[in-house]
């Protein structure tokens, strides 16, 4: 039954653009939860304001909706403000660019709880000390408060990845090949639909694995000093 | 924007909501059902069984909905022969029924596994002074660990729940007709993409803080004999 018919390369293919879309999606989503806690947190009201309607909204509407949402909605919405303008643009978003962008921007909402929650458990005292001791807020929050948040961060974001590497299979519904797409393709040509779906699970479970073996990993890095009870 | 549009699909953007709320319901409720005998299972001390049910676990909560779907509604053709022959095949060649399928076992996957946190964290005093009382198997999971379980357990899945209104937005993917289903059918053919798409966004999020305000209710009503004991224990003088 596990014959791949020749379509194995195919599935290897998707495999790895599956996870390139998840690191870079990843990475985009870090960067939005730290800017988004940080917003969260700040002294700005209107900031405050917003951070809160981009969590509440994000996390309100299916990854699908907003996949569809971006890749069809945001070239058309495009082209209507320019005809509206009076002129005439065809907008194409690249798959790649846009299921990216999608992903990063749907977990950026759910790393910047993680990164608010890492940032009210370091003790404000740090802060405060480093800043007594000169340092600018720049530089504290380098030295003194991200290595701290990345001990309560790191369990939350593993958490975020697990979800969103799953997530990544929604953006095969617009047509980037990854490991979804790779096996739908697989499965349309030799009619072996449980065959190769089959095979994609295990790849996705293979992932899960692996990242829980990092998670682990990171954690311990993360806690290296602090003593253990 | 074309608020036009928008107002003449809302009829039939409502029919897709009912349906969305359909399919939420059923695999809320099956999926509990099931849940709760697995999460029970899963804390078997026989390796014999709950190493299937940590299997069940893993792998509908390690493989991303979608494969889940396509396994279900799509595989199931390569076994067409077989499902009919033992007369299942009507069922599995209808699309609503692999959705519901899908997301039952999906829900029930996550929810054993917040039922089973939930179940160790009983304090182990309640369960010793209800087996000092004289009660042991069914009567002790009925009365006393069960219901602790799910107090702890709500918030969590409350979250749980949220997460699977949203993604019964897949069935859509196996041609039914919910909300993300009627908005991409109407949106393919007038070429109001964002209007439509927009429009389903707010739904949903209508929907889910809507279901959040009922779920924080019970939660709120599960809490009561807690909210009490804080209010007394605060200070005399108002």
């Amino acid at each position: 039954m596990f014959d791949l018919q020749g379509y194995g390369p195919l599935l290897l293919q998707g495999f790895k653009l599956t996870v390139l879309v998840g690191v870079a999606a990843m990475a985009l989503a870090i960067l939005l939860g730290i800017g988004g806690a940080w917003a969260k947190v700040t002294p700005l009201r209107t900031v405050n304001w917003l951070a809160g309607l981009y969590t509440t909204v994000v996390r309100g509407v299916p990854e699908l909706v907003l996949i569809l949402l971006v890749y069809y909605g945001v070239p058309t919405l495009i082209q209507d403000a320019a005809n509206g303008l009076g002129y005439d643009v065809r907008v194409n978003l690249d798959p790649f660019i846009s299921g990216v962008l999608t992903i990063g921007f749907i977990y950026g909402a759910f790393a910047t709880e993680v990164f608010r929650g890492a940032y009210l458990a370091v003790p404000a005292g740090q802060m405060e000390a480093a800043r007594a001791c000169g340092m600018t807020q720049v530089m504290a929050a380098r030295r003194i408060l991200l290595p701290q948040m990345w001990r309560y961060a790191i369990p939350g974001l593993g958490n975020v990845w697990m979800v969103l590497i799953k997530a990544t299979a929604l953006i095969s519904v617009i047509e980037l090949q990854e490991l979804m797409r790779a096996s739908q393709i697989a499965a349309q040509a030799t009619r072996l639909p449980f065959t190769f779906y089959a095979g994609a699970a295990a790849l996705y479970l293979l992932l899960t694995i692996v990242s829980m073996v990092l998670q682990q990993r990171l954690e311990t890095w993360a806690n290296r000093g602090v003593q253990r009870a | 924007m074309d608020w036009q549009i928008i107002i003449d699909s809302l009829p039939e953007l409502m029919d897709g909501m009912w349906l969305t709320i359909q399919i939420t319901a059923l695999s809320v409720i099956i999926g509990l059902a099931i849940a709760v005998p697995l999460s029970i299972l899963r804390l078997h001390p026989n390796p014999a069984i709950w190493t299937p049910v940590y299997a069940f676990i893993f792998f509908f909560r390690g493989t991303p909905l979608l494969v889940q779907l396509f396994l279900i509604y799509y595989g199931s053709g390569q076994f067409s022969g077989e499902l009919r022959s033992v007369g299942l095949w009507t069922f599995f060649r209808e699309a609503y029924f692999c959705g519901v399928l899908t997301l039952t076992l999906n829900t029930a996957a996550y929810t054993a596994e917040i039922l089973r946190g939930a179940i160790q964290g009983v304090p182990k005093g309640e369960v010793e002074a209800a087996r000092a009382c004289g009660m042991s198997g069914p009567l002790l999971y009925r009365r006393i660990i069960m219901p602790k379980a799910f107090r702890l357990a709500w918030p969590a899945y409350t979250n749980e729940v949220i997460f699977l209104l949203q993604a019964t937005s897949l069935v859509s993917v196996i041609t039914l007709m919910d909300i993300t289903g009627v908005a991409s059918k109407i949106a393919a053919s007038s070429f109001a993409f964002y209007e439509l798409y927009l429009t389903a966004a707010a739904l949903y999020l209508a929907l889910v803080y809507g279901l959040l305000a009922v779920f924080k209710r019970i939660e709120y009503r599960l809490s009561g004999h807690l909210r009490a004991a804080r209010d007394s224990q605060g200070p005399a003088l108002r």
